[in-house]
């Protein structure tokens, strides 16, 4: 087995990305999009948000006035004029294109997330793996990638068609002018990333992209090639995200992405199944910003304060621990948004809520209105989206899919969200466009907007960020990013208030060693940042590091392949024994097939059993003596004749019943005969006085 | 190894569904209901026989519960509350939200009609169902370490499964119940291509093939249509679940279609909060009714409205649903009780209905006729009777073709009637060779199942196995069944190769059998490979050989020397001979397996032994060696050959 890391990504938008060779099959785990790198772009200086306040019919296309308005907008909001002013470009793996995509067995999509990048190679000629995602996964990556097209073409509506060939900015010329913090996202530190740029695929291409996935329920198991059994197996960071089980005849593979112990959304995630594998490729991140992240709360790995800390309740540490505190830090997290969004209202702002994770929306409209019932505040809440509607239904309908407090709720007899009510009372208004005329009607400040894009450069958030961003009293809530800075330029100086959030991602460092040592797998491929973490505790498996875009190769599991035989090929086995070196050798009889990623040896034609094997294979040398005895007991004229020197060839002439020669050397017999009963005694006797079978 | 199969309900008979089946010291009962027709100890199966202590924790890995009807499940809440079964108890989603609405509405059955001491209460059924897990399609459960279940869509109502079971080696499927066509809720049942060791199937219907559902829903549809045309009132008595939403949908449809504006009612809110189950478990139904949803819910009912008591005897035309089934007691009977005298007005009883129900009585009137509805009363019957016998049932076509396709090495049938069963045995074990049981209640029945021994094979063996020469097998298409059966495409492409003899088993104490490559074989001995080769240089008659043409190199080569040519006569003679075999002709000497054949133009062959000296004259010599495993062969060839005559010209 050999593992490349082709990106480690960073975080939940942007997941790891690996191709592992296994047992020869090449594998690709996801296939994502850098979207925050849409950053450098500058957003759409397109002025929709003043419709607002006309409740007005819109413009469409653009006049000639309305242009130069644009433009004036856009220099009163620089600095961010070192923005890329283009249509944006979207940044997929670099180190992707670097492999021949023919050479791609199998695609592993782990969550929503990880496929955005899919159809950039299922639309190539040569493509021809096998995707494996689940049903809820390529659900939710569907509705992104149809939202994404969807965006994007509304800002092609005011960039006009696609110039062919490269873009001006991506000339060296114009890249050479870009501000350093730019170049570093547009060419990546090591200035090799432009390749990895791609123009927007088409929805023709999504489709395509989707017709070639194969749709999996958890747990279910996918056989690939009759070699690979493949599960996925719930990961809790995301409805329909998964780790992955690659069961092959030399071992099984767990592939572990970031996972979520206790989610509120999805289904949690299901450790109990990775247990006891050969080797556990730990692809969970988290781990490593805590190594950053929380340096003084953990001192160094090798420090035996911190092993004596955990190590010491190493073996009692109870399962349910691992997911304790999970739950509660997320709802209080979720309950603190939600006193914001009361004061926000209260105080007469609105309320802007960019967050792409299905999963965390959800449950964030679930307990926003929940609040606000119970305040007795009656703001409308809005969901825009052009999925919307789309996601909403589909939430509604996917009990198998959600977490056990929701599945719950559900066996007791109410729906599983509320948002069906909520629409109906009408509290909440879907729409799938911001100017839609459905919309401007029923709009009402102050108010709640659920709406994309989370990257700040595309969709409905561009115009009401511009609306509400100069008014102190209204409220814009975003997760935590580093790059937040550049992220609001375009909107500088804000005066809205930000609240910056992180939702749990992955598994945290203090749970990863106790998680490892419950799953006890037999060897671990952890990124090189937590090796030290992970080899300190002296675990009982066995660790190796890999980092971005280096080949790890991992030792060889066992020289020995499982096999099963069964019971009647095996009761052969022992009729046909023959003891040599104290060990019984039998010959194998059968037919070998490959079932599941299993070796079984069966006999489905029982004929198979009774033939004779072939070549009879013949150990250490014939005695000549023996064979000499024997051959006389079966009524043989025979005469024998041995030459010295260095060859030691022995003759034996035989002249009744028939004539024949037998010629015998240390490593070889050869027996010269014309007539077949003659022949076959001689062929009992060697065989009778010979270790042969 | 065996797999024994206690049948405690369901054998020879439909009702009380219960079977529990011990693999490799696994024990899982699949199923849990009770017996509709019978009030006494017999309504539920005989658990004592599972464990006479009632330790049922330790006596059982798991229950299973296929679907949501009371025959499969009815006496889960009294076996966990009251015998005290604590263990794991798996089911489907949906079956998991419906049926504490099942067993509910059968609770009030039991004690609103028949005045019986309640067996569970309520509380007991909530608390039931919180000992369940529920389960996906398709998704490989692990009760233990050893035992893994997965669940697989059964049509016949919504949620139904039919259950896969692993224990080491050996594997069974329970069916349930099913339904190989699918409906217009539902979809055909699908399973996976499975090593099974045993079967279990219902056979409700046993030797019935069953004709097209769409005469009898439009008839259906026609009747309804014209009775509230006249201003008459539709009765419908049903269960809160299955049937009540499959008829539901398809009047909701008619309707629109039809532009009819009669209300259709519900009878209490627990259908209303059915068809809310309903809508949320979408994606359980049939193909055709997801790939609407995505525009609109089918089960959200555009016509429906719920009931109240005062409307029985208002004005006017009206469908109404009302629960509970068969008319055997509750607020069915008592709308059955004002409507049943008029004449406008139409009673449709979809599906069976027990002895001594008033549904089942009034299934053989004939109107006008009087029925006696309970020891008092009875009830002068006008109104029209439309009797809608589809049900969800496999026909036994259906059964015929899942095990065909399954092709498990036994069968076991349960969950239908007895004379037909047999007759159903019969067919399996003649037409598809497969030995069959239907045992009756309480019986059991032992089955020996596969058994594989635990091996390691080497890496070279393994590569000597499988390449380059292994032939894929087939698997056999089968245009015939009208359902859908999953190939599991890619899992069972099978490699076959007879090359496996390459390989040797290595036994010793205390370790897995080691599988290696013959070659291998002789470094682990630390032994050698003797080589054994029998030889005979045969005389092959050629007429036209001019004498002594061999022994004079001088002369003018004749061309019947040319080896080539010599050879390749041999080859044309022996190919007609030898067509069962495959002849290798490289130029220089002929190869059939280990046995190869070329001319020998030497002048003294140690091989060369001369049997019948008299036939040398014509004669040219070709050496032929073989190995011993090939001596049958070899001596055939030489037979032919020595009765040759290799005509050149
Ligand atoms: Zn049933
Ligand atoms: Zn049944
Ligand atoms: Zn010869």
């Amino acid at each position: 087995m050999k593992l490349t890391c082709l990106s480690e990504g960073r975080g939940y938008y942007f997941p790891p990305c690996h191709i592992v060779n296994i047992c020869g099959f090449r594998v690709l785990l996801d296939c994502p999009l850098d979207l925050s790198a849409l950053a450098v772009f500058s957003p759409l200086p397109i002025v929709i948000s003043s419709l607002l306040d006309e409740k007005a019919s819109i413009h469409s296309g653009q006049s000639s006035s309305n242009s130069e308005s644009v433009r004036q907008e856009v220099s009163e909001l620089l600095d961010s004029k070192k923005l890329i002013q283009a249509e944006p470009w979207y940044k997929t793996v670099k180190s992707l294109q670097l492999w021949s995509i023919y050479s791609i067995d199998v695609v592993l999509i782990s969550s929503p997330m990880g496929m955005l990048g899919l159809p950039f190679l299922t639309r190539l000629k040569d493509f021809r793996a096998k995707i494996y995602a689940t049903e809820a996964a390529s659900r939710l990556g569907k509705l992104m990638m149809e939202d994404l097209i969807s965006m994007h073409m509304e800002l092609r509506q005011f960039y006009g068609p696609e110039e062919s060939g490269c873009p001006q900015w991506m000339t060296w010329e114009k890249l050479e002018l870009l501000p350093r913090a730019l170049k570093d996202i547009v060419l990546g530190s090591d200035r090799t990333e432009l390749g990895g740029w791609m123009s927007i695929y088409s929805a023709a291409d999504m489709k395509g992209c989707m017709e070639k996935v194969q749709f999996l329920k958890y747990a279910e198991e996918a056989c690939y090639n009759g070699s690979l059994t493949i599960k996925a197996l719930s990961s809790g960071l995301e409805i329909g995200a998964c780790n992955w089980n690659i069961l092959s005849p030399k071992g099984n593979i767990i592939y572990l992405s970031g996972s979520v112990f206790a989610s509120a959304t999805a289904t949690s995630f299901d450790y109990k199944a990775l247990e006891d594998s050969d080797v556990l490729l730990y692809s969970d991140f988290a781990a490593c910003n805590d190594v950053d992240g929380e340096k003084n709360d953990f001192p160094p790995a090798t420090g035996s304060s911190y092993s004596s800390n955990i190590g010491s309740c190493w073996e009692t540490i109870p399962e349910s621990w691992l997911d304790s505190d999970e739950y509660s830090e997320e709802m209080e997290k979720v309950s603190f948004i939600c006193s914001c969004v009361l004061d926000t209202i209260s105080d007469g702002g609105s309320v802007l809520i960019p967050i792409g994770r299905p999963g965390v929306m959800l449950q964030l409209l679930e307990n926003i209105s929940l609040s606000l019932e119970s305040s007795n505040l009656k703001v409308p809440i809005y969901f825009v989206s052009s999925v919307a509607e789309e996601l909403l239904a589909f939430s509604n309908i996917i009990p198998e899919w959600l977490s056990s407090q929701l599945q719950e709720r559900f066996c007791s007899g109410q729906p599983l969200f509320t948002h069906i009510q909520l629409s109906n009372e009408k509290k909440l208004f879907v729409s799938p466009a911001i100017h839609s005329s459905k919309f401007l009607t029923s709009w009402q400040e102050p108010c709640i907007v659920f709406c994309p894009h989370w990257s700040l450069r595309l969709g409905p958030v561009f115009h009401l960020l511009q609306r509400w961003c100069a008014d102190p009293n209204s409220l814009l809530i975003i997760e935590e990013r580093a790059d937040i800075k550049l992220a609001l330029l375009p909107f500088e100086p804000m005066s809205m208030k930000v609240l910056q959030c992180s939702f749990i991602s992955g598994i945290k460092l203090k749970k990863a060693i106790p998680l490892l040592k419950i799953l006890q797998p037999k060897h671990v491929l952890v990124p090189e940042s937590l090796r030290p973490h992970i080899s300190c505790w002296n675990p009982k498996f066995s660790v190796q590091s890999f980092s971005e875009n280096e080949t790890v190769v991992v030792p060889k599991l066992k020289a020995f392949a499982d096999m099963d035989i069964a019971m009647d090929v095996a009761s052969e086995l022992l009729i046909d024994t023959k003891m040599i070196e104290g060990k019984n050798i039998a010959r194998l009889k059968g037919e070998l097939l490959i079932e599941q990623g299993k070796y079984r040896c069966v006999v489905r034609n029982k004929q198979v059993l009774s033939s004779q094997v072939r070549p009879l294979l013949f150990v250490g040398r014939v005695d000549l003596d023996s064979l000499l005895m024997a051959l006389k007991k079966m009524g043989m004229k025979v005469a024998a004749q041995s030459s010295g020197g260095s060859e030691h060839v022995s003759l034996i002439f035989i002249s009744e019943p028939s004539e024949a020669l037998i010629e015998v050397t240390s490593t070889q017999t050869t027996i010269s005969v014309g007539d077949e009963t003659t022949a076959s005694l001689i062929s009992e006797a060697v065989r009778s006085t010979s270790v042969c079978f | 190894m065996t797999i024994d199969c206690l049948v405690l309900g369901a054998g020879q008979e439909v009702g009380k569904s219960c079977v529990v089946v011990t693999i490799n010291g696994k024990r899982i009962m699949f199923d849990c209901g009770m017996h509709m027709g019978h009030s006494d100890h017999q309504r539920y199966p005989d658990f004592s026989l599972i464990s006479e202590s009632g330790d049922f924790d330790n006596a059982l890995s798991c229950i299973i519960i296929t679907h949501f009807h009371l025959d499969h499940i009815g006496a889960l809440p009294y076996f966990t509350e009251v015998c005290g079964y604590n263990g794991p108890i798996y089911m489907t989603y949906p079956t998991k939200a419906l049926a504490p609405l099942m067993l509910e509405d059968y609770r009030r059955v039991l004690v609103d009609r028949r005045g019986e001491k309640e067996q569970f209460s309520s509380e007991n059924i909530a608390d039931c169902m919180k000992k369940v897990t529920a389960v996906d399609l398709k998704q490989t459960m692990l009760v233990d370490r050893d035992l893994q279940i997965r669940a697989y869509y059964a049509g016949h109502v919504l949620g139904a499964a039919m259950f896969y079971a692993k224990v080491g080696d050996a594997a069974m499927v329970y069916t349930g119940d099913y339904n190989m066509t699918a409906d217009r809720h539902l979809g055909a049942a699908q399973i996976d291509r499975l090593q099974l060791d045993l079967v279990i199937t219902e056979s409700t219907y046993a030797t019935t093939i069953r004709d097209s559902k769409y005469v009898r829903e439009r008839e259906f549809l026609e009747a309804i249509h014209k009775c509230v045309d006249s201003g008459g009132k539709v009765l419908i008595p049903a269960f809160a679940l299955g049937r009540a939403q499959e008829l539901c949908m398809l009047l909701d449809d008619y309707w629109e279609r039809m532009n009819l504006k009669v209300p259709i009612y519900f009878s209490a809110g627990l259908t209303i909060q059915a068809n809310m189950y309903y809508k949320v478990l979408i994606n359980w139904a049939s193909q055709k009714v997801k790939n609407l949803s995505a525009t609109r819910n089918a089960f959200d009912f555009k016509n429906v409205h719920s009931f109240e008591r005062s409307m029985i005897n208002a004005p006017g035309p009206c469908v109404l649903f009302a629960t509970p089934g068969m008319l055997s007691g509750g607020f069915s009977l008592e709308v059955f009780k004002q409507w049943a005298p008029c004449e406008q007005n139409l009673i449709v009883l979809p599906g069976y209905c027990l002895a001594e129900t008033v549904g089942h009585k009034l299934m053989r009137a004939k109107p006008p006729a009087r029925i006696d509805v309970d020891k008092s009363t009875q009830i002068d019957v006008r109104c029209q009777i439309h009797q809608l016998s589809f049900s969800p049932h496999t026909d036994s076509k259906g059964i015929m073709d899942l095990i065909r396709f399954l092709s498990p090495k036994n069968v076991i049938l349960v969950h239908g009637e007895k004379p037909k069963m047999a007759s159903l045995k019969e067919r399996i074990e003649s037409d598809l060779r497969i030995p069959c049981y239907y045992p009756a209640n309480n019986e059991s029945q032992r089955i020996e199942t596969t058994h594989y021994i635990k091996a390691e094979a080497s890496k070279s063996f393994l590569q000597s196995s499988l390449s380059p020469n292994f032939k894929f097998l087939k698997t056999i298409s089968r245009a015939d069944t009208g359902f859908v059966l999953n190939e599991r495409a890619e899992s069972c492409v099978q490699v076959c190769d007879d090359r496996v003899a390459e390989g040797a088993v290595i036994m010793q104490k205390d370790q897995h059998p080691k599988i290696v490559h013959q070659n291998e074989l002789m470094d682990i001995l630390e032994a050698e490979n003797h080589k054994v080769q029998v030889a005979y240089c045969c005389p092959v008659c050629v007429p036209d050989e001019p004498k002594n043409v061999a022994l004079s190199p001088g002369e003018d080569m004749h061309p019947v020397l040319d080896k080539c040519s010599l050879l390749h006569l041999l080859y044309t003679k022996l190919s007609n001979g030898f067509q069962d075999v495959t002849i290798l002709n490289d130029g220089d000497r002929l190869q059939i397996q280990s046995f190869t054949v070329s001319p020998c133009l030497k002048e003294k062959c140690p091989h060369r032994i001369h049997v019948n000296p008299d036939s040398t004259s014509e004669a040219v010599n070709f050496c032929c060696t073989w190995s011993m495993e090939d001596e049958k062969l070899a001596w055939r060839v030489i037979s032919s050959m020595k009765n040759l005559e290799l005509k050149t010209r």
